[in-house]
C-alpha cells in the first residue's frame, strides 16, 4: 500500500491544472497499490484555494500557512514537507514538473534519502511497484525506471495525465504547523517576484497555441502572432531564439528547456523546427506550421503545412478565419 | 575566489533525434555522432569566466575548476572547457550507466569538500537525461543556498555573494545568495547581460553565447595537467537510487501534408481536424 502525497502547484492564487493532473497520476497508483492520497499546499494566504483543492478527492488537505511561503525557497519548503512525509509516512511525493518543484523536490529528495524521477509521462505497475516512463534526448528516447528506494519522489509532465475532474464531495482540511525557517535562510534574501503579464490564457493550459520564431523579426511584429492567437482564445508562445533575441520575455519559451505543452492546435509560425524547441510541442493534437524555407524540419512534425512569408499567410488566414467565422 | 563547473558530456545536441536504441532496448547508440560538453554545462563555464575576469585588464580573479564524470574520452571536454580559460580539470572515472543524480551529486560534495570552492555553478539540466536535480541535491549535501534556473548573475566587486534572477513559471524570481553556493544556470546567462560582476567595463559587451576557444587558449589548455580520480579514491557510495530498465522510441507524428492556400489551410482546421 502506497500512501501519496501531492504537492500542490499554486501560482497567482490560483490552483494550477498541473496540481490536477498530479492528482490523476496519485489516484492511479493508489488505485493499482490499494492507497490513499493526500494533498498538501504551503503559502502566505491559501483561504482562497482550499475550496478547488479540497474537490480533487483527496483523503484529506494539508494547509501550511506562514508568511514567508509565498517566496517558495527550496532550503524553506524542503524541511517542511519532510515532517509531513515522515509524520503521514508517505511513500510517494508527487508534484507536476513546475520550476518550483523542480526547484524544490531534489533537496527534499536527498532529505528523505529517496530517488526521483523527474517529468514522468507514464506509469505501469508491477509486483515490485512502479514503473515510471519519462522522456531522454529532448523527447527522443523514453526510458522506464524504478526508484529502489522506499520513498519516492516523482514530478509528473502535465500534458501526459489528463486533469482530474473536480468531484461535488470534499476532503478534510487540516492546518499544519510550520517549523520556522531554517538557519540557512540567513544567507538567501528574496528580493522580488517580476510577473510576466499576460491577459491570455496560460500557455500550459490553453486549448491553442500560436508560438512564432526568429523569423517574425522583430517584438513589434509579434503582434499579428497574437492577433492570430487572439482570435483563436489561443495563448502565445516562442522559440527560444525569439526570447533571445528580446521579442518575448522567457515565460512564454516552448521547448525543452521552457514550457512543455501539448494543446489541440499548435500554430508554429516562422520557426524552423530546432530539435529543443520540437521537444517541447510534440504532443500537441494538431501542428500546423507556416513557414517560407520548405525544408525547414518543422514541417516533418507538422499535420498541416503552408510553404510561404508568414506576414502574408498569418493575416490572410487572420481573415479567413473571420470570415468563416461570421 | 575558486569556482567549481561540472561538466558532463552528451551526445551531439543537435544529433539527439539520430541516436538508436539497441535491439534488446537496453542500450543507447550514439556511435558516429560526436560528443560535446552539456550546452547549460558549457553555459556554467562561461558564466564563471566572465564573474571573475576583468575585461579591461585580462585579469583574472580567480580560478576555475572543471569537473566531468566519464569515462577516459571526457576528458576532450574537459580540454574544450580549459582551451575556453577554465585553470583546471578533474576527471572522475565512470560510466554513464552506473551514474544516477544522487550519485553525481555524491561524487561533487566529496570534490568540493576536497577542493573547497567558494561557488558550484553548473547547467541546471542535461541534454540526455534531462533530470534536473543535481545542483539542488549538491545543495542539499553541502547544506548550501542554492540558486537555480539562473538566466542572470551580479555579483559585487569583492564576490561574497550574488543576485541571481531565476526563470521560473510565471516570471522571474530575484534571490541573493551568500557564497559559498550552487548556482545552475539556464540559457539566458550567456545572453550579452548575463553576468555583470561589477568590475569589467560595460564598454566591452559580450558577445552572445559560449566564447570559443582562442589558438592561444587551446595551446594553453594542451600543457594543464588533468587529475583524474577512481570513485573509490573519493569514498564516494555510488548505490544508485534510480535504476533505467529499458530504452524505447517514442511514438512518432504521421506525416502530414503541405496545402497549397490558407483557406484550404482554414478549411481543414475547421472541417477536418475540428480545432477552430
Amino acid at each position: 500500500m502506497d500512501n501519496i502525497l501531492i504537492v500542490a502547484q499554486i501560482l497567482d492564487g490560483r490552483v494550477k491544472k498541473g496540481t490536477h493532473s498530479a492528482v490523476t497520476f496519485a489516484s492511479r497508483v493508489a488505485k493499482a497499490s490499494g492507497g490513499t492520497y493526500t494533498i498538501l499546499a504551503l503559502g502566505s494566504d491559501l483561504s482562497g484555494q482550499t475550496d478547488a483543492l479540497s474537490r480533487l478527492g483527496a483523503e484529506k488537505v494539508l494547509v501550511a500557512e506562514a508568511a514567508d511561503l509565498d517566496q517558495a525557497l527550496a532550503e524553506r519548503w524542503a524541511p517542511i514537507i519532510e515532517d509531513v512525509v515522515k509524520e503521514g509516512r508517505y511513500r510517494i511525493i508527487v508534484s507536476p514538473s513546475s520550476t518550483t518543484a523542480k526547484d524544490v523536490l531534489p533537496r527534499l529528495s536527498h532529505r528523505l534519502k529517496a530517488g526521483m524521477a523527474s517529468d514522468v509521462i507514464g506509469v505501469t505497475f508491477q509486483e515490485s511497484g512502479v514503473r515510471l516512463l519519462r522522456p531522454l534526448y529532448a523527447g527522443n528516447v523514453n526510458a522506464t525506471v524504478e526508484i529502489v528506494t522506499d520513498i519516492k519522489v516523482i514530478t509528473v509532465r502535465q500534458t501526459e495525465f489528463a486533469p482530474f475532474e473536480p468531484l461535488e464531495s470534499q476532503s478534510a482540511i487540516e492546518k499544519i504547523d510550520v517549523p520556522p525557517p531554517p538557519e540557512l535562510l540567513k544567507r538567501i534574501e528574496f528580493n522580488s517576484f517580476d510577473k510576466s503579464v499576460s491577459e491570455r490564457p496560460d500557455l500550459t493550459e490553453a486549448r491553442v497555441v500560436v508560438s512564432g520564431g526568429r523569423g517574425l523579426k522583430s517584438s513589434e511584429n509579434f503582434r499579428i502572432i497574437e492577433e492570430l492567437a487572439d482570435l483563436l482564445g489561443g495563448a502565445v508562445g516562442a522559440t527560444r531564439a525569439a526570447v533571445d533575441s528580446g521579442f518575448m520575455h522567457n515565460d512564454f519559451q516552448v521547448g525543452q528547456t521552457g514550457k512543455i505543452v501539448a494543446p489541440d492546435l499548435y500554430v508554429a509560425v516562422g520557426l524552423s523546427g530546432a530539435i529543443q524547441h520540437v521537444a517541447g510541442m510534440k504532443s500537441s493534437k494538431v501542428i500546423v506550421a507556416i513557414n517560407r524555407d520548405e525544408d525547414a524540419p518543422i514541417f516533418q512534425v507538422a499535420d498541416y503545412g503552408i510553404v510561404a512569408d508568414l506576414f502574408k499567410a498569418v493575416p490572410l488566414m487572420i481573415e479567413e478565419i473571420k470570415k468563416r467565422g461570421d | 575566489m575558486k569556482i567549481l563547473v561540472p561538466v558532463k558530456r552528451v551526445v551531439d545536441p543537435e544529433k539527439a533525434n539520430q541516436v538508436v536504441i539497441s535491439e534488446d532496448r537496453s542500450r543507447i547508440d550514439s556511435q558516429g555522432l560526436g560528443w560535446k560538453p552539456n550546452p547549460f554545462d558549457e553555459y556554467a563555464v562561461e558564466a564563471a569566466l566572465r564573474l571573475l575576469e576583468d575585461r579591461g585588464t585580462n585579469e583574472m580573479r580567480g580560478e576555475v575548476l572543471v569537473v566531468s564524470l566519464g569515462p577516459d574520452e571526457a576528458i576532450q571536454q574537459i580540454r574544450w572547457c580549459l582551451a575556453m580559460g577554465a585553470h583546471q580539470g578533474i576527471l572522475v572515472k565512470a560510466e554513464d550507466e552506473a551514474l544516477d543524480a544522487s550519485v553525481v551529486a555524491r561524487t561533487l560534495a566529496s570534490l568540493v569538500r576536497k577542493e573547497s570552492p567558494d561557488l558550484v555553478l553548473m547547467g541546471k539540466q542535461t541534454v540526455d537525461g534531462e533530470s534536473n536535480q543535481t545542483a539542488q541535491i549538491l545543495a542539499e549535501i553541502l547544506g548550501w543556498p542554492q540558486a537555480t534556473f539562473a538566466g542572470r548573475i551580479s555579483a559585487p566587486a569583492d564576490l561574497s555573494r550574488a543576485t541571481v534572477t531565476r526563470e521560473v513559471d510565471g516570471g522571474t524570481i530575484d534571490i541573493t545568495v551568500r557564497f559559498p553556493a550552487v548556482i545552475s544556470v539556464d540559457v539566458r546567462i550567456v545572453t550579452p547581460e548575463g553576468v555583470d560582476n561589477h568590475v569589467s567595463s560595460r564598454d566591452k559587451p559580450y558577445e552572445e553565447g559560449p566564447r570559443y576557444a582562442s589558438l592561444r587558449g587551446i595551446m594553453r589548455a594542451k600543457k594543464i595537467p588533468v587529475r583524474t580520480y577512481e570513485m573509490e579514491d573519493l569514498g564516494v557510495d555510488t548505490e544508485r537510487l534510480v535504476n533505467t530498465l529499458s530504452f524505447a522510441a517514442p511514438p512518432g507524428r504521421k506525416a502530414g501534408v503541405i496545402l497549397e492556400t490558407v483557406e484550404e489551410l482554414v478549411q481543414k482546421l475547421k472541417e477536418e481536424a475540428r480545432v477552430i
